[in-house]
């Protein structure tokens, strides 16, 4: 189901859904930069901004247009909506000299996830499948994933740091959303609508539309097409599998190491990035445990911490784990790609280390190809 | 997304523990305990050989720790406890009568059933013996159906060997080829003194048709390999059981990854050509 | 019941030796047997004998002022005890103490030192095979030294 819908379409988005009593999640603008946060109106999305993103750096500026979605993404990532960065799990009382774990009761309230990029939504669908597509499941993740609902954005502004296109990522979403924009620019400001799911559907007949014509979709394309083209494949990543595992003492990673300053900022940045750490905290009575769970980060040395040390104590070590596993052995593991291509690491690397720069020194010297 | 990701979704119990009774407990070592566990209420966690279970301590945290039981013919969880930590020292320091959280069985399980026919050869390095007391269990309960079986047995000191009476109980009753070494003896010590790879080169088993299973710190696993294929022993019929930092025990934080297995979920018994590269790799 | 000859010749430490050397190192050698608790040699001893072991365990020990003797090693049937006898000074380096019944060959270690001085391939082949043994020892140790079971598993 297909539909053509006005910029003033995405107010009634918003009215929709909070009228149902859901939470609404969108971009906007906050301590100059394009943030992740409840609205009540689709006035509060970031009318009229760009971000403009380097290595280690990133600022907003101001468009010549009203585009509602004219940047690629922030700091953040729906990560912080799925996977919170502390959650309690559940809390483990003493009892009468025995141990009693309550659960807190399941939330039921939907959220609506509103201007999720391609990328993002390729990294939902990676964490779904680490967190709840093995033989354990994460239960307050699956609550959340359950609850949430995907409208997406197809991306026509592409930052000088994304790769979407390299890792087959995007900037057009293929599925996993509820519904999908594209933001259409030349002359009329339009959206073109499609929806991916029933729920989807439903929106999107109760909101006001134009039928969309054959030239509303090729326009559609186009935009999708231009971001592809401009973005370019700047991360080869054909055998990287076998390239990196052929290649764990490579001496890039000595040089890498030189720069990285092992701070976790990549890890936070990471849509994909799911490592938790369980603390179980007493309580100042001494008669609970809450049991959180909390995001942790390879590049630290408690991360691999064992009684007598940790085992990756030089950031060497913690780089080409971090490296290794979002292009590499996470394809083991999950049988998926770790990294879709959002640049995010590479923006908010204090020293600007580029993920791609990295690759592609190890592939041009690499010790052996298996 | 409508609800339709709970129907495909895993087991969502993983992080609950369940609690379990100290019934019984035993000074081992200078610093070893073994606790035997029995649920508070409900039925027990039936682990297999080789598998691990996350223990709670209240007000202090959680560890992965072997099974030591005989599942053969016990339901009680028994479990050997170095304290070491502040979560081991607290398990060890539980009395009788203590309540403890329990998460289990996780990992997977020795290959000792399909060692059947084969001679068994068991390679423990000081607190490496309990992790391998359930498959030593079963082969012993099945005695016949197995070949020559040595259990090779080395320590730092005599003081740090485990279950003594218990291991000299096997030689005795099981027709078992019992070795043993100390790093360094004392002056009660009438055994060898070296390195418990010397045990190695002098036990009987047929290399073509063996299986061995080697437990103990990392650097002693390699040594012990290298030893095991300096005699023809191929590399795919020797088991090894990796440890690395765990905090959730079924594949969901990520600490336990070498390279492209996850412990929890892939291990934490391995063959050793599945990981001898990964674990020559520095820091990996 | 194996000849001497035959044993000499199947010990991995005198394999690939020529008949000629074989028969030489056959010469000087000869059946030994220890009782348990009997001293074998004393650190200091001139050691102008090697064995090899056949059957039974030797300890090798170390006295220590204060304390009771430490046991450093054992050395076990089909291994070879003493290398001190090719290299000077010449002296055994610790207490050498039969811990049960050993039965062994003894070979004449100053004959075969006198015949190494004027046939080099004989010292050269012997010198070969006795580096192997000591650096046998030597890894061994290193690998003490390291105190695998500091940093141990659960």
């Amino acid at each position: 189901m297909r539909a053509v819908l006005a910029p003033e379409a995405l107010e009634a988005i918003v009215d929709v859904l909070r009228r149902r009593d859901w939470r609404v999640i969108a971009p906007t603008v906050r301590d100059k930069a394009i943030v992740y946060g409840e609205i009540a109106s689709a006035t509060e999305l970031p009318v009229g901004w760009k971000d403009v993103q380097g290595p280690g750096s990133y600022k907003l500026e101001r468009r010549d247009d009203e585009a509602r979605f004219g940047y690629a993404v922030g700091p953040q990532s729906w990560k912080r909506e799925l996977l919170a960065p502390s959650v309690r799990l559940l809390q483990i009382k003493r009892t009468n000299g025995g141990l009693e774990p309550v659960k807190d009761a399941a939330e039921t309230k939907r959220t609506a996830f509103f201007g999720v990029r391609p990328c993002e939504v390729a990294a939902i669908k990676i964490q779904d499948r680490v967190l709840i597509g093995g033989k354990y499941a994460d239960e307050d993740y699956l609550q959340r994933r359950e609850n949430s609902f995907v409208i997406a954005v197809n991306c026509g502004e592409p930052a000088t740091n994304c790769f979407c296109a390299s890792m087959g990522t995007g900037p057009k979403a293929e599925d996993g959303y509820d519904l999908v924009l594209t933001e259409v620019l030349d002359g009329t400001h339009r959206f073109v609508a499609e929806a991916g799911t029933d729920e989807g559907a439903e929106l999107l007949a109760e909101l006001p539309q134009q039928p969309a014509a054959n030239a509303d979709l090729a326009a559609a394309e186009k935009v999708t097409d231009a971001a592809r083209e401009k973005m370019g494949i700047t991360l080869d990543r054909s055998d990287v599998r076998e390239l990196l595992q052929a290649n764990f003492e490579h001496p890039r990673y000595d040089d890498v190491a030189s720069r990285c300053l092992a701070c976790t900022n990549c890890t936070l940045a990471c849509p994909t990035c799911f490592c938790t750490t369980i603390d179980d905290a007493n309580d100042l009575s001494g008669e609970a445990d809450d049991r959180l769970r909390k995001w942790d980060s390879c590049f630290t040395l408690q991360y691999s911490e064992m009684h007598g040390g940790g085992t990756r104590k030089e950031t060497k070590s913690r780089y080409r784990q971090w490296l290794t596993h979002k292009l590499s052995t996470w394809q083991d593991q999950f049988d998926t790609l770790g990294c879709v291509g959002c640049g995010r690491c590479i923006t908010w690397c204090p020293v600007g280390i580029d993920i791609r720069e990295e690759v592609a020194a190890i592939r041009a010297t690499q010790e052996a190809k298996s | 997304m409508a609800q339709t990701l709970t129907e495909t979704a895993g087991s969502l119990e993983a992080m609950t523990p369940v609690p379990y009774a100290v019934t019984a407990k035993r000074q081992d070592t200078y610093d070893t305990w073994t606790l035997e566990l029995e649920p508070v209420d409900g039925a027990p966690i039936v682990p297999g050989p080789g598998q691990f279970n996350m223990l709670y301590a209240f007000g202090v945290g959680e560890v992965p720790i072997s099974n030591a039981g005989n599942f053969e013919t016990d339901e009680r969880l028994v479990h050997t406890i170095r304290a070491v930590g502040s979560v081991t020292k607290a398990l060890c320091a539980a009395e009788i009568g203590t309540v403890i959280g329990v998460r289990g069985p996780f990992g997977n399980t020795w290959p000792i059933v399909e060692a059947k026919g084969k001679d068994v050869v068991i390679v423990a390095g000081g607190i490496g013996l309990p992790p391998l007391r359930p498959a030593i269990y079963h082969v012993l309960k099945n005695r016949k159906d197995y070949g020559r079986f040595a259990l090779l047995y080395g320590a730092r000191t005599p003081a740090d060997l485990l279950f003594l009476d218990e291991v000299k109980s096997w030689q005795c009753n099981y027709d078992v080829d019992l070795d043993m070494t100390v790093d360094a003896g004392d002056t009660d010590w009438k055994g060898k003194v070296g390195l418990v790879t010397k045990l190695i080169p002098p036990a009987e088993f047929d290399v073509d048709d063996a299986r061995a299973f080697v437990v103990g710190p990392e650097i002693m696993m390699k040594f012990v390999a290298q030893e095991l294929m300096n005699r023809d022993l191929p590399a795919e019929s020797i088991n090894v059981s990796l440890e690395r930092t765990m905090r959730c025990g079924v594949g969901l934080c990520g600490h336990c990854q070498i390279g492209p297995t996850l412990i929890c979920r892939d291990g934490a018994c391995y063959t050793w050509d599945k990981v001898e590269k990964l674990l020559a790799v520095k820091e990996l | 019941m194996k000849t001497l000859d035959a044993v000499i010749a199947e010990s991995p430490v005198f394999a690939g030796l020529t008949q000629e050397q074989l028969e030489f190192i056959a010469g000087c050698a000869q059946n030994v047997h220890f009782d348990e608790g009997q001293k074998i040699a004393k650190r200091g001893d001139a050691a102008d004998i090697f064995y090899l072991l056949r059957m039974g365990e030797v300890a090798l020990d170390v006295d220590v002022p204060n304390k009771n003797s430490v046991r450093i090693d054992t050395v076990e049937s089909g291994q070879v005890l003493g290398w001190s006898w090719l290299i000077p000074p010449y002296q055994w380096n610790y207490d050498v103490t039969a811990t049960e019944l050993v039965r062994a060959v003894s070979f004449d270690g100053a004959c075969i030192r006198g015949k190494c001085e004027s046939d080099p391939a004989l010292g050269y082949a012997l010198l070969t095979r006795f580096s192997q043994v000591i650096v046998g020892r030597l890894q061994a140790t290193r690998l003490r030294l390291i105190d695998i079971y500091g940093a141990d598993t659960h």
